[in-house]
């Protein structure tokens, strides 16, 4: 019973991470918070179902149209919007991508209604029997895609031109700029990559997942804890804080039951930010 | 320097005269509202009339943390939700009449305060790191109450229909429009002494410059803790008030994100930190609800105008809807504001 819990709670936390992945780089790049990542997130899900619906594009296929489609989102989003509107402060920031997500929630519910959709995959009851536990294959392929975007985000920022100029202008705005890096460039591409790991997890989250207008609510909690616990800005954070939600979620679930186990997770958030809010691996705020 | 000047600014440009300006308009306000269930003889219009003043009063509340001292809070409903709770168990359970649960309901708030309080700010929680906490906190009861027996659980509570004074419950629409009236009085009195007493000053230099505020003198962990404690009392009785009113219960309702938002948004449409502020922001919300519910009746449309409001004001008129009465202070607090800024974006 209990490794089955961690097991389940394993394969759910690659998916958090993936959320908090994006929430987290933002952070730390771009020193904001992005309130509204529930709220794309719930955009995604929606871009994979109505792909699904209406093209029969298979949710772990729609991954390569849908990411790359909320990336240009996430950067116009942020170049000609919310940059230019926030005017630079932290709260503005947070306030308009409050009311961000209050416009995307409402459009949702206008366009598409507060109903429940899910998607019925043909292999979507189809399970893997290890034994002592069944796995389901949507899990399973959403488990290790997640890993896979982790690692290719992690390559892009250590590896690359791109990722080296996007952690000049996390450690030293006024200096990348010296140096020739268009800062608001980066910025824009940054929020850009944020919004993509949404995109991405909101495919691998769709088979195994619902969506309404108010899916992303869950998740904000959820990824907000993650980047705390992780620490603002810290990949590897984010990673291994997706896990301990994770399992936190499924075991806290065994053991406390359906309804009070949701608990573990607004408990370790306020622990966390009382006492340590620099995160487990987070640098200096 | 900034903080001293900033605020003297106020009483320099209000003067006496404007003082007495605006009690001859809250006493000409106070005979309207008063008579006014005489005229208006279309009971929806009363409903109205009531929602806003309720939305006001819990707008205000926030005002008090949020405006006054400058700590957002994203998960206010949690007084809210509390004081619901509380009167709402002491009838079903104990008997007692929600009059009296009302005032339980007042100091359970103030409790829940306390305690979020003295945690997050003893923490040295600020800016968007306490607006989280404090959500985190909102969610936490939420599951709370949905877990334990004594609120329900899911199923919620259901009160017992039996209008009278005792009950807090009132046949007609004019009752519940004097109840919160009342309410609303309350908090607008609460936010005049904020503004000329010495507890409303330490506040706004709070608000301005925490870290000047402290080398000042002002213990600002108190004077915080003792804000959030008047927004988790005020929280406290809107919860009575609405169980009361719409006789039903559950943790959705009582701790829900959309009221923590809706507190929020008319303050700072409205103009946080103003005393008419909160009454002015819902005001604006529910003439845009009727008439976008006019216009097109599906649900969303007047929440989508309202996020498009919101991120206008905060772009283009931080001081609210008020601001615009507001433009010789606007301007001096505008230019503060920008130099604070340019500072501050230096640092990053």
């Amino acid at each position: 019973m209990l490794t089955a819990a961690v097991l389940n709670g394993l394969m759910y936390g690659a998916i958090y991470a993936l959320v908090a992945l994006g929430l987290t780089l933002i952070y730390g790049v771009l020193h904001i918070i992005n309130f509204a990542h529930g709220a794309m997130l719930m955009l995604a899900l929606y871009s994979a179902f109505f792909l699904f619906k209406l093209f029969n594009i298979d949710p772990y296929a729609a991954i390569l149209i849908v990411t790359p489609a909320s990336f240009i989102l996430g950067y116009v989003m942020y170049r000609w919007g919310i940059g230019k509107l926030s005017k630079g402060r932290d709260q503005n920031i947070l306030l308009i991508t409050l009311g961000l997500s209050i416009i995307l929630e409402n459009a949702a519910l206008f366009f598409f209604t507060g109903d429940q959709q899910t998607v019925n995959l043909s292999y979507g009851y189809d399970a893997l029997d290890l034994g002592f536990v069944f796995l389901s294959y949507p899990k399973i392929i959403s488990f290790f895609a997640s890993l896979l975007i982790c690692a290719l985000l992690w390559a892009l920022m250590s590896l690359t031109d791109l990722g080296k100029a996007i952690r000049a202008v996390a450690k030293e705005r006024q200096g990348a700029r010296l140096v020739g890096i268009d800062v608001e460039h980066i910025f824009a591409v940054t929020f850009g990559i944020g919004i993509a790991c949404l995109g991405a997890a909101g495919c691998m989250l769709l088979p195994i997942f619902y969506v309404d207008p108010y899916t992303g609510n869950i998740f904000v909690v959820i990824a907000f804890t993650i980047v705390v616990l992780g620490g603002m800005g810290s990949i590897i954070g984010a990673l291994l804080g997706g896990f301990v939600i994770g399992i936190t979620e499924s075991v806290g679930g065994l053991f406390l039951g359906e309804s009070l186990g949701q608990i573990g997770i607004s408990l370790i958030f306020i622990i966390i930010l009382i006492f340590k809010p620099t995160g487990l691996f987070g640098s200096k705020v | 320097m900034t903080v001293i000047g900033k605020l003297k600014l106020p009483k320099a440009a209000n003067g006496k005269s404007a003082g007495r300006k605006s009690m001859i308009f809250l006493l000409i306000a106070a005979v309207v509202t008063l008579v006014a269930p005489t005229f208006i003889t279309n009971k929806f219009y009363l409903d109205v009339l009531t929602l806003i003043f309720f939305t006001a009063y819990i707008g205000q509340s926030w005002n008090i943390l949020g405006g006054y001292a400058g700590q957002f809070s994203f998960g206010g409903v949690m007084f809210f939700g509390t004081g619901a709770y509380t009167s709402t168990i002491l009838l079903t359970t104990f008997g007692i009449p929600p009059i009296i649960g009302i005032f339980a309901a007042v100091a359970a708030g103030a409790i829940l305060g306390l305690i979020v309080g003295y945690m997050s700010f003893r923490a040295g929680l600020r800016g968007s790191y306490f607006a989280l906490i404090t959500l985190a906190f909102a969610e936490l009861l939420r599951v709370l109450a949905n877990s334990v027996e004594f609120t329900g659980g899911g199923v919620g509570l259901f009160l017992t229909y039996a209008p009278s004074l005792k009950n807090l419950q009132f046949d007609t629409p004019t009752g519940f429009y004097y109840f919160s009236l009342i309410l609303l009085a309350i908090s607008i009195a609460v936010a005049i002494w904020l503004e000329r007493s010495r507890f409303g000053a330490q506040l706004a230099a709070i608000r301005e410059n925490e870290d000047a505020a402290e080398a000042l003198g002002i213990d600002t962990l108190r004077c915080k803790i003792y804000a959030i404690m008047i927004m988790g009392a005020m929280g406290g009785a809107a919860g009575t008030f609405y169980a009361q009113k719409y006789l039903y219960l559950d943790p959705p309702i009582a701790y829900s994100i959309a009221l923590s938002v809706e507190m929020l948004l008319v303050t700072i449409v409205g103009g946080m930190g103003t005393v008419f502020g909160p009454l002015v922001g819902a005001f604006v919300l529910h003439m845009v609800n009727e008439i976008t519910r006019n216009f097109i009746d599906t649900p969303g449309l007047s929440m989508i105008v309202y996020g498009v409001i919101l991120i206008f004001i905060i772009s283009y008129l931080p001081n609210g809807l008020m601001g615009l009465f507001r433009k010789r202070q606007d301007v001096l607090g505008g230019s503060l504001e920008t130099t604070k800024n340019e500072l501050e974006s230096k640092d990053a």
